[in-house]
């Protein structure tokens, strides 16, 4: 069947299957495998995105789910004319990237707590990426980085309720 | 680019953007997918495999059983009892006993499942120490030693009868449980006959060198015919040391019509068919005078190595070399038996056999010193290995050693200090305990395993850097450690570096990704090809401006002539080196200079040492153990880059915390009950703290710039440390990990001597 839907900010038709797995359709049928699979049970997180706006697993979606939605990668998530968003520097930045394959799914997941919460504190992060799991961090990077990312974007005087 | 400063990882960009393609990343217009039926019982005689529904089934191109397999059809590192696709007989339930290929991942899957294993089944042994009494069914027939794959004894002073000499001795016995590595990205890869009939594997793997000829042997092909290529890894920690998917994939190709193959298993398939930590079963002996002077050890270690030898004789052999941690005891018998069984294989997993043993060791020295009625870091002080000492299997510490001064950083900082303070304020119905850890690692593989690798480095022919590096990097980021060591060396920035990840036919042999030694070995072969390097570009420079070598320095992209202010782009002086661009330098790492006959394998000569504590609060009625603080001092020489430091001990210590509380593996009759992260719970970012990490920052003067090996020294200290906690703040120590909370409500409603627990 033909499915419509924004992807990553272009208008994109594609004819699938309507019980295609969205995380079979992004990776194998148009190349972004940047979204990753690791479980395929709905229980990593590693292959989140978001689904206007709001972070899913797209392990756990099929391909007519998608339809009239605005979707967004990892690849998407940069703004305009720029290489990486605050979030995927800061990630760089703060040591919270390892092996990276949690990586991308993870900041999916930092972008929709920011949506939700302006200034979340350690405990706040760690409840928000704790459907992400990661192997090699600790975690600890992970929320360094979303840390520094609330305090740019509130500015100097913002910053995070709440230190380590 | 500098030695010691924080500099962001090479990879980051590409990783946190989803550009860099992993293994699992790879597919194209016209390519196979392969899978695996899996063999589903513990132990059997296979009588037949039915597979005429799978051939029938429309987009099956091919399925493949044993008869199909060229060569000998045996794979393994010591010894070849593996076979790529079960003949005569299965071993354990994930056994691969046919290799589908098919159009889509949909057919696969329906050909797999419509695929019949007939087998007779035989019974299998599941215990290890049963599977050792005569008259248990054999694992291997043609084993001389029957289902003991390998024992290891050591002796030293009086051996076991240096007990005798004691004032007091504790009796301990403790059994951990086997470990999933839970990598992110599961076993994966991407295989196709290139232009010269070459097969081309580009594989997750740790080991690209040995998985070549591994291979080769199996298949009985030329290692010539074979290339394998290792990307950047989603995560391994010892679980891709060695085949996965290789040499089906090789297997695979040989009969795909021409079309390329991807193979990437499921995480059930994963957990069902990955190597796991070896579950261990320790009896401790271990004395001392009633001054603390630990004077004997004896103890005996079972490990249980599943059904193929893998590296597990070698991982409980360091177990034995690590039984005593880090003390001297002049008196030490140690025992190690390694044994089949038709358990999950198991293999290596960070701590390679370490953190098994210094679960039990750390346990019995805190069980020694409550007998003692001393403090625990007292004790500990009284016995580390001091500079000139000899550890437990009487090799003498010629190199950086800083135990003392982990525990004394320790033991003075207020997380110790106010313990007594936070332990009374705990709330109702909460116990609280504060525990602590002494460890050593070994670094590298042991003496009369040559710790091998070669570097190269190149100046392109545009001015660019580029360093080949044949040792993979499974996400620890020691690839960037070696762009660092070279922008140090050469006075460059990230953006005059290049890098090109394994691959036999571009990269020097390195040796595996493990051992603690990556940064080290290769660092070292780096640095003297980067320094080479360097001489050659100052020198043709000063032809070619020309002016003394005394003028010139590198800066990022040239060479400036400082008198003048002048600046010759690298790609010049590329052009005027002509041949002598590249640079090629092996380094061999040193050994100990006892005896090989010391232990199997002989004995290592460094180590990393570290002293971990951690604070835990135990709900009285749940049972479940919230870790509050932890904090980890290591001795891992000087740090190259501190955040990547940081990173490799606070992970190690979050996959630590879920060994020692979380991560049960449960297994029924050698069939797996766990098989997802629901039923398998790793940590998630709510069940570890932020931890306090240390380095006693001194040099190992052999090292690259004074590091020693950082990567996996910290995963053992969290169980011991925490079961040291719990027993304290229960009254109760249990008698096997995890320490989850049912087996803690169990042991505290049994109390001490009950069935869960012993008295502490």
């Amino acid at each position: 069947m033909k499915i419509s839907f924004t992807l990553n900010g272009r208008a994109t038709v594609v004819d699938a299957d309507q019980d295609r797995r969205v995380v079979d359709l992004l990776r194998e049928d148009l190349g972004l495998t940047g979204t990753k699979e690791s479980c395929g049970t709905g229980e990593c997180g590693a292959c989140t995105i978001l689904v206007d706006g709001e972070s899913r697993l797209s392990c756990l979606m099929l391909a007519s789910q998608l339809e009239g939605r605005a979707i967004t990668t990892i690849e998407g998530i940069a703004p305009e004319g720029k290489a990486a968003g605050d979030v995927q520097e800061a990630f760089v930045a703060h040591g919270a990237v390892q092996c990276g394959f949690c990586t991308p799914g993870m900041i999916l997941a930092v972008h929709d707590l920011l949506r939700r919460d302006r200034a979340p504190d350690r405990a706040r992060i760690r409840e928000a990426i704790s459907g992400n799991l990661c192997r090699c961090t600790g975690y600890q990077k992970i929320v360094d980085a979303v840390c520094a990312v609330v305090s740019g974007r509130n500015g100097a005087a913002g910053g995070t309720r709440g230190g380590r | 680019m500098k030695i010691g400063e924080s500099v962001p990882r090479h990879d980051g960009s590409s990783k946190a953007t989803g550009r860099e393609r992993y293994a699992a990343d790879y597919y194209g217009s016209d390519f196979l997918w392969a899978g695996v039926k899996r063999a589903g019982i513990p132990h059997g005689r296979l009588l037949r495999i039915d597979a005429e529904d799978a051939r029938r089934l429309p987009g099956v191109v091919s399925v493949l059983t044993h008869a199909d397999v060229p060569g000998p059809n045996r794979q393994g590192i010591i010894r070849q009892d593996q076979p790529v696709l079960a003949d005569g007989k299965i071993r354990q339930c994930g056994d691969a006993v046919a290799l589908v290929l098919a159009r889509d991942r949909q057919t696969l899957k329906k050909a797999v499942d419509s695929i019949r294993v007939r087998a007779e089944p035989v019974q299998g042994v599941f215990d290890m120490e049963a599977a050792l009494a005569p008259g248990a069914p054999l694992v291997h027939e043609d084993w001389p030693s029957g289902n003991l794959l390998r024992h290891v004894a050591v002796t030293k002073g009086k051996g076991g009868s240096g007990l005798d000499l004691c004032d007091a001795v504790v009796e301990f016995s403790f059994e951990t449980p086997r470990q999933e590595h839970a990598f992110l990205e599961t076993q994966a890869g991407w295989a196709f006959s290139d232009e010269a009939g070459k097969i081309v594997i580009i594989a997750s793997t740790q080991t690209p060198f040995r998985d070549r000829l591994e291979v080769a042997r199996a298949l009985g092909l030329d290692p010539d015919r074979l290339r394998v290529v290792a990307p950047y890894l989603g995560g391994a920690f010892g679980g891709k040391d060695g085949l996965t998917v290789q040499a089906l994939l090789a297997l695979a190709v040989l009969k795909s019509e021409g079309r390329p193959v991807k193979m990437w298993w499921d995480r059930e398939e994963s957990f069902l068919a990955g190597v796991k930590r070896l579950p261990a079963r320790m009896y401790y002996r271990l004395g001392a005078r009633s001054d603390g002077a630990m004077t004997a050890l004896a103890c005996r270690l079972y490990f249980d190595a599943g059904p193929y030898a893998g590296l597990a004789g070698e991982i409980m052999t360091m177990a034995v070399e690590h039984a005593g941690g880090p003390y001297r005891i002049p008196h030490v018998q140690a025992d190690g038996f390694c044994v089949y069984t038709n358990n999950p294989a198991s293999g290596p997993f960070r701590g390679f056999g370490v953190p098994q043993a210094a679960s039990a060791m750390e346990q019995a020295v805190d069980l020694l010193a409550e007998k003692l009625r001393m403090d625990p870091v007292e004790l500990r002080m009284r016995n580390l290995l001091a500079p000139g000492d000899r550890n437990s299997i009487g090799v003498a510490m010629v190199h950086s050693t800083f135990a003392e001064e982990c525990l004394s950083t320790l033991a003075g900082h207020p997380l110790w200090k106010d313990r007594e303070a936070w332990k009374r304020s705990a709330g109702r119905f909460k116990r609280r305990g504060v525990g602590i850890a002494c460890l050593s690692h070994a670094m590298g593989y042991p003496k009369d395993v040559p710790d091998r690798a070669g570097a190269k480095i190149e100046l392109t022919t545009d001015g660019t850097i580029r360093v080949y590096a044949g040792v993979s990097d499974m996400g620890q980021g020691n690839a960037a450690t070696y762009l660092q060591i070279a922008g140090h060396v050469l006075d460059q920035d990230a953006d005059q570096l290049e890098l090109v990840l394994p691959d036999t036919e571009r990269t020097l042999p390195c040796g595996s990704a493990s051992a603690s030694r990556c940064t080290y070995v290769y660092g070292n072969a780096l640095i003297e090809a980067a320094a080479t390097l360097r001489s050659r570009v100052l020198e043709a420079a000063s032809r070619l401006f020309p002016c003394a070598a005394g003028e010139l320095a590198l800066v990022p992209g040239g060479v400036l002539r400082r008198t003048t202010a002048e600046t010759l782009p690298l790609s010049r002086v590329s052009a005027a080196l002509s041949g002598e661009r590249s640079v090629e330098c092996f380094y061999q790492a040193p050994v100990a200079e006892e005896d090989s006959g010391v232990i199997y394998l002989g004995p290592h000569a460094i180590f990393s040492y570290g002293a971990h504590l951690v604070r835990v609060e135990v709900d009285e009625l749940t049972g479940a153990v919230e870790v509050k603080d932890y904090l980890a001092v290591t001795d891992a020489g000087r740090v190259i880059n501190p955040v990547l430091f940081e990173g490799q001990i606070e992970g190690a210590i979050a996959q630590g915390l879920g060994y020692g509380l979380t991560e049960q593996f449960s297994m029924e009759e050698g069939a797996i009950r766990s098989t997802s992260l629901a039923t398998y719970t790793v940590p998630t970012a709510l069940d570890v703290p932020d931890v306090t990490s240390l380095s006693v920052g001194r040099a190992e003067e052999t090292g690259p710039f004074g590091m020693k090996g950082a990567g996996e020294i910290a995963v053992s200290g969290p169980f011991p440390a925490v079961a040291n906690a719990v027993a304290q703040a229960l009254g109760v120590r249990v008698k096997a990990g995890p320490l989850t909370a049912e087996r803690l409500l169990l042991a505290q409603l049994d109390g001490p001597g009950g069935p869960q627990g012993d008295a502490p």
